[in-house]
């Protein structure tokens, strides 16, 4: 009985300090499931989702609080993404908050621009460059599209525009039935296969 | 020489024999010669001209990016006669998207005159390393129909085999065909340029189909004729003569024999994977037109100015092969080999691989290989394609060892994973799955928008990455200059107490003074 009893406490003493050992060795700083959720969206902070950024959005996500479907920019791809990182079932996208666009740049109407750097203090990713009563003007390759910029301009001269495709970001389009492709002649008889 | 044969592959009806037998025949010059700056595979080159600027035959309009032809993946662009530069603009190209993209517009003044160009010395007193940098001047890509920059395939870094590609398995297509019957000592004298280029190569296979007898015949002849006085001319002394050998391999007709890695492993049963080059093997595969180009770069100083075109097809009267300028305009091409009413329907490429275009209004690029004009009734419209009943049909057909049609399930439900773990990216898109299809789906569609789709998304991560590394930053920032404003305030008020404090002491000092002043004073009056 005795003999039980001793063994019993040192096998829980022994696992107890494995475990406290393992928790220090492999401690994981903030929570994995946000930074994956975080590294499938779109990274345009542009708020659509209503939360102030993307990361809050995937925080928000990892806490259970909100759909998965409330990316605009992301659209139908991260929101499936989403569903088969997070295991939960396609939900379409939120009508209320925006319908799918093209992707979109800012483009400032240089010949209107008053200088006043409203426009650059609301971009997320510093995509405005300018300075006090100098024209300012959009980097275009690192614009995001967010159109966090539109409100604060007094004078209403930032256009959001789609981006044109080029013949090296050109898509093959999802193959319709009707639009049959080419083929060379009949199809091969059977005699032909063999 | 044993051969090896590939997985699958299909026999498509070959319709080569309208256009085979008519003798080659250089098309006239047109009015007007529209060049894109992107003709080949990589970046697009920029334009060294501007509108209103002469040029003559063989003068560069575009050169690579930086002006550094081994850095980028691209090769100039001349201009294919002389004439007057009007327009440097926005053009629709050939390219499946129907897109525009910049190209340089040249009116002809119908002189043809020549730029001077310097004597070339015999080439065997030149380094292969300055002959290389020639080709790469001249504006040379495979011809072939990939169009991929010719001179970044001539490092010589363990080459020991050369292979021509003469396969052209690619119904209607025949003007390789007409090159080997017609010019085989250019493609023999490009063949022993080619193998001084690559160094140390030994061997040089010239590969022809099967259905192409005369061509193989003229091949052989030319190399018992022509080429030991080509030898006897560059190198005079019997002893001098380079160790290599050129031959001529006769390979049994299938499609797509022409494919670089399917011609490969069919010569030297290797198997290429995805991400690796011939060149890792020791192997670097040319066309046959693309040799021929390179012996009239290398032997005559003239650059890439003009290719051979097969014009055919129902809607043509005399379907031949046309030596065209580059940027001639393709209507010019159909009408000089007579257009027949009711042309329904226009393919640049081969029926297999090839793409239909909007309009005949688009240039001749330096991957135009071929142009079929069908009139109605031979465009085949297919039953509308039916549902997949797994027969299997595709996957005996896939030469790569493919599975089309889980690859087409995947691609139809959006999947992008999982067709890439069936490995979509192996796929050479040249449609046997497509063709022996008893539903008539259009599987290769399929795949292509896949992959399309795939790549958008790799750039949209890239784009994505960045984005958030730069927000991160802002945000670094914003608080940065918050903490520095909160640490200047905290400096600034501890200033103000500071003064605050020193006044006080100079007030006490003043006070004490003033007070020893009143004592002194009184002192003196008492």
């Amino acid at each position: 009985m005795i003999t039980a009893v001793i063994v019993i406490s040192v096998m829980a003493l022994f696992f107890g300090l494995l475990l406290a050992y393992a928790s220090i060795r492999f401690k994981v700083e903030g929570d994995p499931i946000v930074d994956r959720i975080d590294a499938l969206l779109p990274q345009s902070q542009c708020g659509k989702c209503h939360y102030p950024g993307c990361r809050p959005y995937a925080e928000a996500i990892a806490n259970g609080e909100v759909e998965i479907n409330r990316c605009p920019p992301g659209g139908e791809t991260t929101m499936l993404a989403l569903a088969e990182l997070l295991d939960r079932d396609p939900v379409p996208l939120d009508e209320d908050i925006a319908e799918e666009k093209p992707k979109l740049v800012a483009v400032v109407d240089e010949y209107n621009c008053i200088g006043c750097t409203l426009c650059i203090q609301a971009c997320p990713v510093d995509a405005i460059l300018g300075t006090g009563k100098h024209m300012h003007t959009i980097i275009a390759k690192e614009c995001t599209g967010c159109e966090l910029c539109l409100p604060p301009c007094p004078v209403d001269c930032i256009d959001m525009k789609p981006i044109q495709a080029e013949l090296t970001t050109w898509k093959w389009p999802y193959p319709n039935f009707e639009s049959q492709i080419v083929s060379a002649s009949k199809t091969p008889t059977t005699e032909e296969i063999a | 020489m044993q051969l090896f044969r590939f997985h699958g592959g299909v026999h498509p009806a070959e319709n080569k024999a309208m256009s085979a037998e008519a003798p080659i025949v250089k098309a006239r010059i047109p009015k007007y010669l529209v060049l894109p700056l992107l003709q080949h595979i990589g970046t697009p080159t920029e334009p060294v001209v501007k509108s209103g600027d002469k040029v003559l035959k063989g003068q560069v309009i575009a050169r690579c990016q930086s002006n550094d032809c081994s850095l980028h993946t691209s090769t100039p662009v001349h201009a294919s006669t002389s004439g007057t530069v009007i327009a440097i603009e926005p053009r629709h190209v050939p390219h499946p998207s129907g897109l525009m993209a910049t190209c340089i517009i040249i009116e002809t003044d119908g002189r043809d005159t020549w730029l001077e160009r310097p004597p070339i010395d015999n080439y065997t007193a030149l380094s292969p390393d300055i002959v290389r940098q020639h080709i790469a001047q001249a504006g040379i890509v495979g011809l072939g129909g990939a169009g991929f920059p010719s001179h970044l395939k001539l490092k010589p870094d363990g080459i020991d085999t050369l292979i021509l590609n003469g396969a052209e398995c690619e119904p209607y297509i025949t003007c390789d065909d007409a090159l080997m019957r017609q010019k085989p000592q250019d493609i023999i004298a490009g063949a022993e340029i080619l193998m001084y280029v690559l160094g140390g190569a030994k061997h040089c296979i010239i590969a022809v189909e099967d259905n192409k007898p005369e061509a193989y015949e003229a091949l052989v002849k030319g190399l018992e004729r022509f080429y030991p006085a080509f030898l006897a001319d560059h190198y005079g002394n019997e002893a001098d003569y380079p160790k290599h050998k050129i031959e001529v391999v006769k390979v049994p007709t299938l499609y797509p024999t022409g494919g670089e890695k399917q011609l490969i492993y069919i010569l030297t049963g290797k198997e290429i994977g995805r991400s690796r080059l011939p060149a890792e093997e020791g192997i670097v595969v040319h066309n046959v037109e693309t040799a021929r180009a390179i012996y009239r770069a290398v032997e005559h100083g003239q650059p890439l100015l003009c290719r051979l075109v097969t014009i055919t097809g129902s809607g043509i009267e005399k379907p031949q092969n046309l030596e065209v300028l580059l940027g001639t305009p393709m209507h010019e091409v159909i009408d000089w080999c007579g257009r027949k009413s009711g042309i329904e329907r226009l393919i640049s490429g081969g029926s297999m691989m090839g793409f239909s275009l909007p309009n005949d209004e688009l240039p001749i690029v330096k991957t135009t290989n071929c142009l079929i004009a069908s009139q109605k009734e031979d465009v085949d419209k297919l039953p509308p394609a039916m549902p997949c009943i797994r027969c299997g049909q595709c996957a005996e057909a896939c030469p790569i060892h493919l599975l089309p049609q889980q690859l087409y399930w995947y691609a139809k439900a959006k999947d992008f994973k999982n067709i890439q773990r069936y490995n979509l990216f192996d796929c050479i898109e040249c449609g046997c799955c497509s063709y022996v299809c008893p539903s008539h789906i259009p599987l290769v569609n399929y795949y292509r928008y896949a992959k399309s789709e795939i790549r958008a998304q790799e750039r949209e991560k890239r784009h994505s990455d960045i984005a958030k590394q730069r927000h991160e930053f802002r945000s670094f920032r914003i608080e940065r200059e918050k903490a520095e404003k909160a640490a200047k305030h905290k400096a600034r008020a501890k200033a103000v107490a500071k003064t605050k404090d020193k006044k006080a002491e100079i007030d006490a000092a003043v006070a004490r003074a003033k007070q020893k002043q009143t004592a002194d004073t009184s002192d003196k009056n008492s």
